[in-house]
């Protein structure tokens, strides 16, 4: 088999710009239990304005970057403000929303390129970038669930009410979560504008926010490890298998459903990467392994 | 005075094949708790169901409109076997459930975009497409045939929710499953039941909208506004979803007849966000509370 150092390194730059949306999509629904639709429409907004930023502003990446991710948290609270204090499926079926009325949006806009899209954007996203980008992300996620904020998301996916009587602000968890998880989406969706210099809303179409979920789902809900093999998976094996694409989407639809039926955690779900080398330690040394918190799976529902 | 009338009745007959797709959705959530994400994809095959018909076995309007409802309530129950079964035994919570139907959803879309394939189709002439005038009003007669199949298929549901004891069955499980269960409710019954309905009315609706416009295997995506309708109207009911799909379909005929044509989606989702802020619960929603 022919392999070309150049291929492979297109195919990194894409996994990195979906980790990062997928890191974003992991805080949200693997760890405070959220679940998202229109994801597309935050990279669709990141994309846009830093392509923006960089072609008519002459802004360095680093700044462009900046501005694509403060739009994105900005439309997110927005948005947030509304939908994420309501109960059901409410917040759900508005992000679907959300992201379809995006694409639509920047389909009419002229200034930034129509439906006819938006050629020219400098080619500024290298692979030295893209791991930059995703190891300071991974880092800072990790952090961030280690930390008290994260805990008490975790609280809100497990139990939103005993959370909320232990005096936890619900709402305010929410938001922040939501927020920053746009601002990941934002800044993946600035590597693949640099990347491919032309940017089309029909690149952020519902169907590409619930890939990036199904990667979410794949890898482990409540696993930043997970995430990263899921979207180091399910990108790479469909380039491998260039000539069965049409069928990837049936085998990722017919894997979902299989995954939930059997496996619901995913492939790591509550796990991190961490546990499995303290659980290898503890096999050498001979003590007893205390299981970690797993993702709860019996729910109330009433 | 004439154009806002045309518009009328061509908001109505749109919003009341939205009503169609809406009311199947209600109907599960109302169980279930749960946004049924696959629907669009019943509706999608109810659609290419009914064009097979229509061209293989060369039915009439009204066999290929039974044909489509039969194969699509068919698919339904056997989604909720294979997709939600697995999920209810063990009791798991109501995120499990959205992702399976995400995952079947795009599993029937594209299992239908990769044996059919992703072209345009369009149904053969079933009906007289000469416009019907009353006074100065030309009201197509596809428009008329949407609105009055609609209307009987809505009738027939409401008739059995509340005359039967099947439908006593059903508004119970609404209440509280649990609760109705310990009553001696067959509540594994009242699902599939669910299922059935809501999928025969997803095969007319996917039917009549394949008639209306063309069969596609994105035709699913539709379903995201007949989603919006069942918010607008609250989620769980089934006159909120009627009428919150026939001011929708109005809402955004007048819309695109008034404004940009291109702006038409977005028109849905400006409203669900006004819906939200003012009145949460939308307009006929029973308020959701948790109870500890």
């Amino acid at each position: 088999m022919y392999f070309d150092w150049y291929y492979i390194e297109g195919i990194l730059i894409l996994v990195g710009v979906n980790l990062m949306v997928v890191l974003g999509l992991s805080l949200l629904t693997g760890f405070t239990g959220l679940f998202s639709f229109g994801h597309a429409g935050f990279m669709l907004i990141g994309a846009y304005v830093s392509a923006i930023c960089s072609m008519n502003f002459n802004m360095p990446f680093v700044l462009a970057m900046i501005m694509g991710a403060v739009a994105a948290m900005a439309v997110a609270a927005f948005i947030g403000t509304f939908t994420l204090n309501l109960k059901g499926d409410y917040f759900c079926i508005a992000t679907l929303g959300f992201g379809e009325s995006m694409r639509l949006i920047f389909d009419n806009l002229d200034y930034f390129g129509g439906s006819r899209g938006l050629p020219g954007i400098p080619m500024k996203t290298t692979f030295p970038v893209v791991i930059i980008v995703c190891v300071i992300a991974i880092v800072l996620m990790t952090c961030l669930i280690k930390s008290r904020h994260g805990r008490n998301m975790i609280a809100i996916r497990e139990e939103e009410l005993a959370s909320q009587a232990i005096g936890i602000n619900v709402f305010k968890y929410k938001m922040i979560s939501f927020v920053i998880s746009a601002a990941f989406a934002a800044i993946g969706g600035v590597l693949y504008a640099h990347y491919l210099g032309y940017l089309q809303p029909l690149m952020f179409q519902l169907t590409k926010s619930t890939e990036l979920t199904i990667m979410v789902i794949f890898g482990g809900l409540g696993s930043i490890g997970g995430s990263v093999v899921g979207a180091f998976v399910l990108t790479f094996i469909p380039e491998l298998f260039r000539a069965f694409s049409t069928w990837r989407l049936v085998i990722y639809g017919a894997v979902v459903v299989l995954i939930m039926a059997t496996r619901p955690q995913g492939l790591m779900g509550g796990y991190e990467f961490t546990d499995f080398f303290r659980w290898i330690k503890r096999k050498i040394t001979g003590k007893k392994y205390e299981t970690p918190a797993l993702l709860k799976e019996e729910g109330e529902q009433s | 005075m004439n154009v806002f009338l045309q518009q009328l009745i061509n908001g109505l007959s749109i919003g009341s094949i939205y009503a169609l797709m809406a009311v199947g959705y209600s109907l599960v959530y109302s169980i279930l708790n749960f946004s049924n994400f696959a629907h669009g994809g019943v509706i999608m095959l109810g659609a290419y169901f009914g064009l097979y018909a229509v061209n293989l076995i060369g039915a009439p309007f009204l066999g290929a409109i039974i044909i489509a409802a039969l194969c699509a309530g068919l698919v339904a129950v056997t989604l909720e076997k294979v997709a939600y079964t697995p999920l209810r035994k063990r009791n798991a919570p109501s995120l499990y459930f959205i992702i399976s139907a995400m995952g079947a959803s795009i599993f029937l879309e594209n299992i239908v975009i990769v044996t059919i394939g992703p072209t345009f189709k369009t149904y053969p002439e079933l009906i007289d497409k000469t416009p019907i005038s009353i006074g100065s009003l030309h009201v197509s007669r596809l428009d008329l045939l949407m609105f009055a199949v609609a209307a009987v298929s809505l009738i027939l549901l409401v008739l059995i929710i509340e005359k039967t004891k099947v439908g006593l069955a059903i508004k119970a499980c609404s209440y509280s499953s649990r609760g109705s269960s310990l009553m001696g409710v067959n509540v594994n019954r009242i699902i599939f039941v669910i299922f059935l309905l809501g999928g025969l009315l997803a095969g007319v609706a996917g039917m009549m909208f394949g008639m209306r416009y063309t069969v596609y295997p994105q035709i699913g995506v539709i379903t995201n506004k007949s989603f919006i309708a069942a918010v607008f109207g609250g989620l769980g009911s089934l006159p909120g979803a009627v009428v919150g799909s026939l001011l929708l379909g109005v809402i955004e005929t007048f819309a695109v007849a008034y404004g940009e044509s291109s702006y038409r989606d977005l028109v849905a989702f400006v409203l669900l966000i006004l819906v939200l802020v003012i009145k949460p619960s939308g307009l006929m929603g029973k308020v959701t509370e948790d109870k500890a």
